[in-house]
């Protein structure tokens, strides 16, 4: 086995261990959306109209949740500094956490949100839409916030700082997964370019996250 | 090479910056019949005052986890259990260790995976006698092998011939 898998077991072990944050996310997008509808009313043409943008708004905070612990435990327990001794490049070793990282709490909030659709009257037809839209997208929230878990990882309750840091750069992300969802749901305009746009974001993420992160960690940790 | 000096000398500094975790403000660091082309960090084990272990993982799960992302296979966790003497206790997780039992452990981590330099910064703290001769006879072994260590320490740790660097503020 190489260093690759072995580190991308070793992460996804510890995440759903007992102190792990796998199900944490999820748990926070059950709640956001359950405690949704209750806040609104029964409108139920409102919900509908409403629904996709709940569900990213939801899935964006659930996935900044656990960021903060990526590197923080590593950083306070001496693997982060045994990590970049390893051959694998530190931009490497940074994606693996990311994959990982999305394996365990992005994953999750995609495969359960179709079943939290259904609380905000979003259509049937239109869950794996609205599934495949955060599939595209949350790989990106989560390859964004590695840079901002990066940055922080040297300071005590860092989480804050990450969300500041963070939250700006997910906009376009938001706006653009909204803008497919809505556009498969509701229509008119087509589904098409804002789902390509999102694509891109989250492609783009996967060059420029891996590469910040890493040149975070080298100038933070010395 | 024993480095000893006062609390605050830069013992553990000098040993982070010939493991590349520190940059290097100037001059250049080379290691002679090393590989030429591997940089100095890839060479080198660095034993630092943390375990870097996971609470949640199994001794044998930690310890399989560094051997195999330093490129070595999963037959050398076994034997370095054994060296080390945690084999009884390799399906334990590791919250339930003493520290001496952690940084046994970690020791294992050495004796897994064969890198030419050690880098060890008071590698006998927490350790109990039989554990400090112990780690005593793996450097012995580790330099009749033709590896090279460089310990942090202030107290003997066990090599009669090393070379001393006092590191003082003279």
């Amino acid at each position: 086995m190489n260093a690759f898998t072995t580190l991308l077991i070793r992460d996804m072990r510890l995440a759903t261990r007992v102190g792990g944050g796998a199900l944490m996310g999820a748990l926070f997008f059950l709640i956001v959306v359950v405690m949704m509808p209750f806040a609104i009313g029964p409108d139920l043409a409102l919900l509908a109209r409403i629904g996709p943008a709940i569900l990213w708004l939801g899935a964006l905070l659930a996935s900044l949740l656990a960021l903060d612990r990526l590197f923080a435990t590593d950083h306070e327990d001496g693997s982060l500094d045994l990590l970049m001794m390893g051959s694998l490049p530190l931009e490497l070793s940074v994606a693996t956490k990311a994959i990982a990282h999305w394996l365990t709490t992005g994953l999750p909030l995609v495969l359960i949100a179709p079943v939290l659709g259904l609380m905000l009257n979003v259509e049937l037809h239109a869950m794996g839409w609205l599934a495949l839209t955060l599939l595209a997208g949350t790989p990106a929230l989560t390859f964004i916030g590695l840079i901002g878990a990066a940055l922080s990882v040297a300071l005590r309750r860092g989480g804050l700082l990450l969300a500041v840091l963070v939250l700006p750069l997910t906009v376009p992300v938001l706006i653009f997964g909204v803008a497919a969802a809505n556009a498969a749901i509701v229509g008119p305009t087509p589904f098409g370019p804002p789902f390509t746009i999102l694509c891109a974001l989250s492609l783009m993420s996967f060059v420029v996250g891996p590469i910040a992160a890493a040149a975070a960690l080298r100038h933070g940790l010395e | 090479m024993v480095v000893t000096g006062r609390n605050g000398a830069g013992k553990s500094s000098l040993l982070r910056v010939v493991a590349g975790l520190v940059r290097i403000a100037a001059g250049h660091l080379t290691l002679d019949g090393g590989e030429p082309d591997a940089p100095i960090a890839e060479q080198a084990h660095y034993l630092g005052h943390q375990d870097a272990l996971k609470p949640s993982l199994t001794v044998s799960e930690n310890l399989q986890f560094w051997t195999e992302f330093f490129g070595a296979g999963r037959h050398a966790v076994e034997a370095a259990l054994n060296t080390v003497d945690l084999s009884p206790l390799a399906g334990l997780p590791a919250a339930y260790l003493s520290a001496g039992q952690r940084r046994r452990l970690s020791i294992a981590r050495l004796v897994g995976v064969p890198r030419p330099i050690w880098l060890l910064d008071e590698p006998t703290s927490a350790l109990d006698a039989p554990s400090q001769k112990r780690l005593a006879e793996l450097m012995r072994d580790h330099l009749a092998g033709g590896g090279m260590i460089v310990a942090a320490a202030h107290g003997p740790i066990g090599l009669e011939r090393a070379r001393e660097l006092k590191l003082g503020d003279a």
